[in-house]
């Protein structure tokens, strides 16, 4: 991973996500939505969640969602070692939800995220955003707010990393251990 | 033993290819067992008490023993992972036909089941039959006669890290017939490899082993002296065949020196808990206060049971299909 | 009759423990029997002549046990692949136990045996005939006409008696017509359904123990119940260093008894068990390593007599199953001698005290002008070369039973020759 280079420091990033805040809040207005329910994706989106509830000002705890038991790759790199419970404070029946990540690149994690959430129950509406929006969909799935949308090479991946600083990496797709989370964090 | 324990159940990278016993698994893969049924704890709250995570997978609850309860847990947790579950109770079919071992198992394979959950009188029968099964078959033991039961020992785990947060330090006590426990067996070497301070077992000499001291525990024969200060009491099932006969001469002599009252908990630590695997003999091994009261934690055993056999199953396909993934690379 | 060939074996080295021979010398056959060491007499024209430059030359080997499984489990193996295996070991006489169905408790079936095994041509077959009828444990058989068809011993065999006043009625009535008494040394009830040694290993494992006073237990009762009726006994495949100490003890005594132990209990011990290899499952189990220190050294002071293959054929099934529903046993013929040389590699025994054990220690437990290359003797000879090392492969086994925990293991010593009064049953290149 020597061949990483910094794309943006934590301040960049946190300008972002001050930009990604605006958004939602207009968002909102504009679908009159009130007390909506946050959800980070483990483990960068709860990363940004927790600065966007914090910004926004949610009444209702943040929750967390650990797509380990949901990925549509279980087969081909079986269990993820390091999994966490997911933690929705609130049934998510007839709520609106806000869907927040770092990453959003083939679509297969808000697949999967999807499919968590309507097992815990049926919410109203879901708002999707993330810090950045890359190439390489493979699902119809788009975000509703963005906070980047960089030009990529295909070979190129990009990830958070944080939590403390935070920063955008931007590398090449070599050098990955088998084990990891990589897809599942840059999907 | 240890070493080809290991290499039966972990692949080059550690990752678990079947549960069968806990000897040869080190803190680092039991742990990890423990974290991710962490993962799995939340999933029984929920509305859709289900994970999409072994969808397609045919596991086959292969009972040679009868045991409702541990067949419920692991058909429970098997299809709360969405696998497809068999249950195959087999003394009542295939070996009094004097079908063997081997058979039973290569026509389940023919139907191509992914994983074998095995329950036999015998020890060893769990190491025999993943030695026999096809490559990218799981078996995972869920008791073979007193050698182990290693998804009971590693909920007790889950329970005490649970209740007391880290294993060094803790002084627990195992009580009663340790010497036919598969129980014991595997919460012996679970408690050791995770490095609790001491492991004690307590019982009169007829119900231990020849050599307890070799297993890593400290033996007591005075139920007082045994629990005092402990931060974990475990109590054993006793069964009641051997209460009468040449192992002990009566329930009512076994209960007054080694049933746990509230007057003998009251040595353990204060914030002790109780264990036991269930079903309790009460009064014969513990007062019913002290099984319903406030220190005992065998409900929470029960239910934590589900998330460790959802953790064990999912681990063992996952590697079981990098396996296979292997093999067709 | 064919006339039986003249046969000199040419420039071995000859070990003759019983006679205290061991050198570099030739050794003369006439007429199915031994003629002479040294030079031959000048009227001698051999028919033929074998090399044995580079070999040893010693009496053919006595396998005080060997299940044979014909009649009753023919599935399991045959006098006849049994016999050819026992020969290609350089066994030249075998015992084969009583535990047969039907089960030799009749002269008819000693018959039987022996018939089969004239057949067969490999091997001198001494049926040991059983203690009592079907091996119930309860009525005597009928030993005077056993000894009448040709049994020279009567055994128990792998089925303990649980009852004292039988064993003391059996010995008494055995020694009525000189027949010895052989004994498996079990207390049944202390073995209590265990299958394997009692020890931190069966502790760890989960296994049911059969503890060392099961063994003990048996052996000082017997001892006991041999001194009060004056049989004399011989006990079968001893396992612990405890019932070791109690025969050096009971030799000192004088008393009229003897001992051998199978030759895997001076090589494995309960360690081997770990992993459930069924392979490893025998009966008396493996014990400790200070048991098969004490057994070593047993054999060494000549204590222990005899060695043995207890040799116990199994088909795959038997061993197919979890480690305690298997069969118990080993198959042993094939490997006797290179395991016994072994011994001498690793300095427990010297090479002449190791064919001792093979050769004159057990025909003198049975009584038998055997084992031994003296003059007019049978000319029971096996030919072996100390040099060459081998693997054991299941499918290089001559024995129809595959089950051996030697499967891989580098061996020393190959048979080359083994010759049964005289006439060669088995050659090496066939």
């Amino acid at each position: 991973m020597s061949n990483n280079k910094t794309l943006m420091d934590a301040e960049a990033v946190e300008s972002l996500v001050d930009i990604m805040a605006g958004k939602i809040w207009t968002l909102l207005n504009e679908r009159e939505i009130s007390n909506p329910l946050m959800i980070g994706i483990r483990t960068g989106g709860v990363w940004l969640a927790e600065m966007l509830h914090r910004e926004l000002g949610l009444e209702e705890s943040l929750g967390t969602l650990d797509i380990s038991f949901y990925r549509d790759d279980f087969t081909q790199i079986g269990m993820n070692p390091e999994v966490h419970p997911s933690d929705l404070p609130v049934p998510v029946d007839d709520r609106h939800i806000i869907l927040i990540d770092d990453v959003l690149h083939t679509g297969r994690t808000i697949r999967a995220a999807l499919n968590e959430i309507f097992d815990y129950g049926r919410p109203a509406s879901i708002i999707l955003a993330t810090l950045v929006d890359r190439s390489g969909r493979e699902l119809p799935i788009q975000p509703d707010i963005i906070g980047l949308h960089p030009e990529l090479e295909q070979d190129q991946h990009i990830t958070l990393i944080g939590p403390d600083p935070l920063g955008l990496v931007i590398g090449s797709k070599t050098n990955r251990s088998s084990r990891g989370d990589e897809q599942g964090k840059d999907a | 033993m240890s070493h080809s324990n290991r290499t039966l159940q972990l692949d080059e990278e550690q990752r678990l290819l079947h549960f069968l016993t806990i000897d040869g698994l080190g803190k680092e893969i039991l742990t990890e067992i423990l974290d991710t049924s962490e993962g799995f704890t939340g999933v029984s709250e929920r509305t859709i008490k289900k994970v999409p995570l072994c969808r397609g997978k045919v596991v086959a609850n292969l009972f040679f023993e009868n045991s409702t309860r541990t067949r419920t847990t692991f058909e429970l947790a098997a299809k709360r992972l969405s696998a497809d579950v068999l249950n195959l109770n087999i003394s009542a079919s295939a070996a009094s036909k004097g079908e063997t071992l081997l058979d039973t198992l290569h026509n389940l394979e023919a139907m191509h089941v992914d994983m074998f959950i095995v329950r036999h009188a015998s020890s060893g029968a769990a190491h025999f039959i993943a030695q026999h099964a096809d490559r990218g078959v799981g078996v995972i033991n869920a008791g073979d006669g007193r050698h182990a039961h290693p998804t009971q020992a590693m909920l007790d785990m889950f329970t005490i890290r649970r209740h007391k947060g880290e294993f060094v330090g803790l002084r627990v006590a195992i009580v009663g017939d340790i010497l036919h426990s598969r129980v014991a067996r595997s919460q012996i070497l679970a408690l050791n490899s995770l490095g609790v301070s001491e492991v004690r077992v307590v019982a009169p000499r007829t119900l231990l082993p020849s050599d307890a001291r070799s297993l890593g525990v400290h033996v007591y024969h005075d139920m007082e002296e045994g629990v005092r200060d402990v931060d974990v009491i475990i109590m054993l099932r006793l069964q009641k065949e051997r209460m009468q006969g040449t192992l002990l001469p009566s329930e009512h002599e076994y209960f007054s020196l080694f049933g746990l009252t509230e007057r003998r908990l009251a040595l353990a630590d204060s914030e002790a808990i109780v264990m036991h695997p269930g079903p309790i003999n009460r009064g014969v091994e513990m007062d019913s206060k002290v099984a319903d009261g406030a220190q005992s934690v065998i409900l929470q055993q029960v239910s934590y049971g589900i998330a460790i056999r959802m953790a064990v199953i999912s681990m063992v396909i996952g590697t079981q299909n990098l396996r296979m993934q292997e093999v067709a690379g | 009759m064919k006339k039986k060939k003249d046969i000199s074996i040419l420039g071995g080295r000859v070990i003759d423990p019983a006679n205290g021979i061991d050198q570099l010398t030739d050794l003369h056959i006439t007429g199915g029997k031994i003629l002479c060491l040294g030079e031959a007499p000048n009227d001698f024209q051999p028919d033929y002549t074998i090399d044995a430059k580079d070999h040893i030359v010693c009496p053919g080997l006595i396998d005080l046990c060997a299940n044979l499984r014909e009649p009753g489990a023919e599935h399991k193996a045959t006098i006849a692949s049994e016999t050819l295996a026992a020969a290609s070991g350089g066994i030249t006489t075998l015992c084969c136990t009583p535990d047969t169905y039907p089960v030799i408790d009749s002269p008819a079936v000693v018959g039987q045996i022996r018939h089969k095994a004239r057949k067969a041509g490999f091997c001198r077959l001494l049926p040991q005939g059983a203690l009592t009828q079907a091996m119930d444990g309860e009525r005597l058989s009928e030993m005077a006409a056993l000894k009448a068809a040709g049994c020279i011993t009567v055994t128990n065999t792998y089925t303990p008696l649980a009852n004292t006043l039988v064993q003391r009625r059996a010995m008494e009535y055995a020694s009525t017509f000189d027949l010895l008494t052989v004994i498996r040394p079990e207390d049944q009830h202390l073995s209590n359904h265990g299958c394997v040694h009692e020890g931190k290993v069966a502790d760890r494992m989960g296994l049911p123990g059969i503890p060392e006073a099961a063994e003990t237990v048996a052996v000082a009762r017997d001892l006991a119940l041999a001194e009060t009726t004056g049989a004399v006994i011989h006990f079968h495949a001893l396992s612990s260093a405890s019932a070791a100490r109690t025969m050096a003890w009971a030799k000192r005594e004088g008393r009229q008894v003897s001992a051998d132990v199978a030759i895997h209990q001076l090589h494995l011990t309960e360690l081997d068990i770990e992993g459930f290899d069924a392979n490893f499952h025998v009966r008396p189990p493996l014990r400790n390593d200070s048991d098969r220190d004490g057994l070593r050294e047993a054999v060494a002071n000549n204590v222990i007599q005899a060695i043995c293959s207890d040799h116990q054929p199994h088909e795959a099934d038997a061993k197919s199953s979890p480690f305690p529903d298997t069969e118990p046993g080993i198959s042993g013929l094939e490997t006797l001698l290179p395991l016994t040389l072994k011994l001498v590699e690793q300095g427990v025994l010297d090479m002449s005290s190791a064919i001792a054990r093979l050769t004159c220690g057990p025909a003198d437990i049975l009584g038998l002008p055997l084992g031994r290359l003296t003059p007019k003797y049978a000319a029971d000879i096996c030919i072996f070369n100390p040099h060459k090392r081998w693997q054991v492969a299941s499918d290089k086994l001559l024995s129809a039973g595959k089950n051996s925990p030697f499967i891989g293991w580098e061996m020393p010593g190959r048979v080359t020759h083994t010759l049964l009064k005289g006439r060669l049953v088995y050659s090496e290149k066939g």
